[in-house]
């Protein structure tokens, strides 16, 4: 299990060989990886840098939870997660998943559901810059209603 | 207690964290939420509106029923925008 938070970047071919490497020396079989980005554009306009500000303890504490809840719920080998904070530049590298399994469909839905609840649950904030100034990036509908679908029925 | 504000809360109270001796009158975020608005209008500007505020007692989300002790950390932050 690896979990960072951290003003560095990361190399994600680095992080996939450590992957691959399953702890009890078995082939994972599967390895699926998310890395996201800084966008260059925010509803149109031109961004040039943003600041990722978190909350540290609570931020490790909830992508923790996060990181349970999935090996809980799937069978998961291995898994990473590597979120940057302070400022960083448009197409710079801002967070990393990676779930190794022995089978794709356990590890593309882990990633995904990692994903889904880092943006709604891990405290983070983006200030992102602009030619007008520095704003702050209201959080999207969309992001919540994507946990919809991991809803056990 | 400690309480902490996070990103445009933060700016709206000038701190990112202040120091408060629990009165015995507050016992729950609520209660809270409502002392703190009296501190400035900064303060109450970030507190205004609820809906769009999240809140953790001790690294934990909660909400305004909640109960604290004047031992807690109680943060304030915006909905999150990471990843």
């Amino acid at each position: 299990m690896t979990i960072r938070v951290q003003t560095e970047d990361f190399d994600m071919a680095a992080e996939y060989r450590l992957l691959c490497e399953a702890p009890d020396g078995d082939i994972p079989g599967a390895v699926v990886t998310f890395t996201g980005l800084v966008r260059d554009r925010h509803q149109g306009e031109p961004v040039t840098a943003m600041t990722l500000e978190h909350y540290p303890g609570m931020t490790e504490k909830e992508l923790q939870r996060i990181y349970d809840e999935a090996m809980a719920r799937w069978p998961i080998r291995k898994a990473t997660i590597i979120h940057r904070v302070g400022r960083l530049m448009a197409s710079d590298q801002i967070v990393f998943v990676g779930c190794a399994s022995p089978h794709r469909d356990a590890a593309f839905e882990a990633a995904r559901y990692i994903m889904d609840f880092l943006k709604t649950d891990a405290p983070f904030w983006k200030a992102e810059e602009t030619e007008t100034g520095i704003n702050w990036v209201d959080a999207r509908d969309s992001d919540r209603s994507a946990l919809n679908k991991w809803q056990k029925s | 207690m400690k309480i902490m504000y996070f990103a445009w809360m933060r700016e709206h109270t000038g701190c990112a964290e202040e120091q408060l001796d629990l009165p015995e009158s507050i016992t729950t975020v609520a209660d809270l939420v409502e002392h703190l608005r009296q501190r400035s209008p900064g303060h109450a500007k970030a507190l205004s509106n609820m809906d769009v505020v999240r809140v953790a007692v001790n690294l934990s989300y909660c909400t305004l029923e909640t109960p604290i002790t004047n031992g807690d950390e109680v943060a304030f932050f915006p909905p999150v925008t990471g990843g």
